[in-house]
């Protein structure tokens, strides 16, 4: 059968009407542009930084950075590397990524959920602060945080103080610090046990509904082991923990925890701006819940907190996960606004002191643009596998 | 469809039944109402009498700024700054021109039935450009030069919005469509250019344009800092511009390709009459939303040394001439960006809905 058709049209297709030849020819000769096209980069850039007199290589890594950061989470001075220095720029982009991650996504939920709300005015209030802050550019709002409202506190001397022990002023906000004493492993040694007492519980009452179909309050009773079991351990260890109390010496404060207002004012701006999208989201996940679910729980006599905490919360995430993930992502990525203020993240540490000290603008935009293609690409792979996991399973 | 014979009979609800309804239906709204009533109440009252009852709107300097309230003299007298940075002002009505033409434009979009209004929503994305090219620069047709480093305010941010969309548009169609293709190569490297500038933030992408473009030109080469700026800006936009178009042609009902090849069109024509038309169509919201957060974008500009209308208000606020003016500069760049994106925003959910065909489901 094959064979005659090839017969009777011996010639074929003229070779350039072939679809299988001409998306060889295409393919080629994109490749040989990219190619060309990287290749002339390269050499003008070899040539470029030659002229110059930029040396070339990581090897700049190894080098003393010779300058201060003002926020460390390692130990960190002057006297060490370059690669030190990235090292310090990641972690204080994680750090704020992380603390904007966790409010954004609790106050976003709460706006989302207000949103909905049956009361009119709160449900309007929500939709003011949404239509509001998002339309309004990050940066600005960031300059607003930092130079407006933190930049007008009072200097350290005319701190605004609560009970003696938090301080606000115009160098930061001080905490105290707590200093875990001898005996407090005890504690987390008790942490551990209430967590894998919690699991067990679980399983059994789970275990024990399919059997007898009795509830069991489990959240209730977790909680209550959750909070008691250590609270227990800490009194029998004695109060293992002190707290050390920021003070003023000199003209500034020593001790204790300090946020600095960088920190704080890109936090607060990256929660807020990102809690509107984040609101949005949730609203319409929730709004995604066909009515008939709800109507179908009450039907089989689900109370209201059941209702929603088993038929919608469930098929609301599975709406809401993906443009979540992105508004995470979003939110790493703007983080990285922080250079406008002086908050000592990768890109102002890393891409703005030890690039102008270097001048090694190639390997080090290179690192930058790598590590945060790496964490995108982590996040959204830990999402996809959450997602997979509540994806409707059809059968 | 008939129209029913009777409309239904129109609910009456007074004042009190709505409150009660909407505001006090339990205990706890009703709880509920009152502290977000008490706190709203006292918190709106301060900020009208700063913004207005309490502001200076006459004067001329910043000794005139007595009151408790805002100084907004200090808006008025820098406006020409803040709108047009440092272009000469005897230029300025070249700037004018442009802002016109654009009003021209655009505004005719959000008024339904407006005659020949696609025409002009064209001519906005194809003449518009061309003619500020010519005009904005000037250096030719007898127009004096101003360079690029004296643009500023308001018409730089416009200006890097309006390019970096209009510039990204066919990149980013062009990526979509390699993007889509059965070429395993072309698919392989339009997925990595795509994937690798929407991950990376955009003040990395400027950086880059500001300090390794230089050094990727051959020698005697360059550009000028704006213009660099806009080349990152157009190679990042285009890279989220051609996911919103890939989400319009994967909206295409498989049936569309398939007729399109049973009538025998070749894989342009196919694309060019059946598939783009529909999906360019689908994704007008999409693009519009794309525009509003690159419009918010462009403040980034200033963090490598370009006088957008956020920079300019940065740096007048600095200004010893003028004390403690922080909030009154910001509440205005705030206010200026949420006219537009709030607008723009408004307009993108309406055609939203008229555009609607019942592709998606």
């Amino acid at each position: 059968m094959k064979k005659q058709t090839t017969e009777s049209r011996p010639a074929g297709p003229k070779p350039w009407y072939d679809p299988r030849v001409r998306s060889l020819v295409f393919q080629v000769v994109a490749i040989a542009l990219v190619f060309w096209g990287g290749w002339t980069l390269v050499d003008n850039t070899l040539s470029n930084m030659e002229n110059r007199g930029i040396s070339t290589g990581f090897g700049f890594l190894k080098e003393t950075a010779g300058f201060g950061i003002i926020m460390s989470l390692v130990p960190y001075d002057a006297t060490m590397t370059y690669g030190r220095t990235f090292f310090v720029g990641l972690m204080n982009t994680l750090l704020v990524s992380a603390m904007g991650v966790v409010t954004a996504t609790i106050l976003g939920f709460i706006i989302g959920v207000a949103r909905l709300s049956r009361n009119w005015l709160v449900a309007k209030l929500a939709l003011v602060y949404i239509e509001v802050i998002r339309n309004i550019p990050l940066l600005l709002q960031i300059f607003f945080w930092y130079f407006a409202v933190l930049g007008s506190l009072p200097s350290p001397r005319q701190s605004v103080e609560v009970g003696g022990s938090f301080f606000l002023n115009n160098r930061g906000l001080y905490l105290p610090e707590p200093m875990t004493q001898e005996g407090f492993g005890l504690v987390w040694g008790a942490v551990i046990v209430a967590i894998v007492a919690v699991i067990g519980l679980r399983a059994w009452a789970k275990k024990r509904q399919l059997a007898t179909g009795q509830i069991f309050p489990t959240f209730r009773v977790g909680i209550a082991i959750l909070v008691i079991l250590p609270v227990v351990a800490y009194l029998s260890a004695g109060a293992p923990l002190e707290w050390e109390l920021p003070a003023l010496k000199g003209f500034n404060f020593a001790g204790g925890i300090t946020i600095i207002p960088e920190l704080a004012a890109l936090w607060i701006a990256l929660s807020l701006y990102t809690a509107s999208f984040i609101a949005e989201i949730v609203r319409s996940g929730i709004l995604s819940v066909s009515k008939g679910q709800t109507e179908a729980a009450k039907a089989l006599g689900l109370p209201g907190g059941l209702t929603l905490r088993l038929v919608v919360i469930p098929q609301a995430m599975r709406v809401i996960i993906p443009p979540l993930t992105s508004q995470y992502l979003n939110l790493t990525k703007n983080s990285s606004l922080a250079t406008a203020i002086g908050y000592p993240d990768l890109v102002a540490v890393f891409m703005g002191t030890t690039l102008n000290q270097t001048g090694q603008a190639v390997e080090v935009v290179a690192i930058t643009m790598a590590v945060y293609l790496t964490i995108s690409l982590l996040i959204s792979l830990f999402m996809n596998i959450y997602n997979r996991a509540v994806a409707i399973k059809e059968r | 469809m008939a129209e029913p014979m009777l409309k239904p009979p129109k609910i009456a609800i007074s004042p009190v039944d709505w409150m009660r309804r909407n505001l006090f239906s339990s205990w706890y709204n009703s709880l509920l109402t009152i502290v977000v009533g008490y706190l709203v109440v006292t918190s709106v009252g301060p900020v009208f009498s700063w913004l207005f009852f309490e502001a200076t709107f006459l004067g001329t300097d910043s000794s005139d700024c007595t009151g408790t309230g805002a100084c907004w003299l200090f808006i008025s007298q820098r406006l020409n700054f803040f709108i047009y940075g440092f272009y000469p002002d005897e230029f300025q009505w070249r700037v004018n021109i442009m802002f016109g033409l654009l009003a021209v434009c655009f505004v005719p979009q959000f008024i339904e039935g407006f005659p020949w209004r696609k025409w002009f929503g064209l001519f906005g994305l194809t003449g518009l450009p061309v003619v500020g090219y010519f005009l904005v620069p000037g250096g030719s047709f007898g127009l004096e030069a101003v360079e690029s480093s004296k643009w500023g305010g308001l018409m730089l941010t416009l200006i890097l919005a309006y390019i970096g969309i209009i510039a990204s548009l066919p990149i980013g169609i062009v990526l979509a469509l390699g993007r889509r293709s059965e070429m395993p190569i072309i698919r392989g490297i339009c997925v990595v250019f795509i994937e690798v500038w929407r991950a990376v933030p955009l003040i990395t992408v400027l950086f880059m344009a500001s300090v390794m473009l230089p050094l990727f030109l051959p020698d005697g080469m360059n550009f000028e800092k704006l213009m660099r700026a806009l080349i990152g800006i157009t190679l990042w936009q285009s890279a989220y511009m051609a996911e919103v178009i890939r989400g319009g042609l994967q909206a295409i009902p498989r049936g569309q390709y398939e007729a399109a090849d049973a009538l025998g069109l070749g894989y342009w024509k196919k694309t060019g009459l059946i598939i783009l038309p529909q999906a360019l169509k689908m994704v007008i919201p999409g693009i519009v939303n794309t525009f509003i957060s690159l419009f918010k974008d462009t403040t980034l500009v200033l963090i490598i040394g370009l006088f957008d209308i956020l920079g300019t208000v940065q740096s007048t606020i600095t200004d010893p001439a003028w004390q403690n003016v922080a909030i009154e500069g910001y509440v205005f760049v705030a206010f200026c960006f949420w006219v537009f994106c709030f607008g723009i925003s408004r307009y993108s959910q309406n055609l939203e809905r008229k555009l609607d065909t019942g592709h998606k489901t």
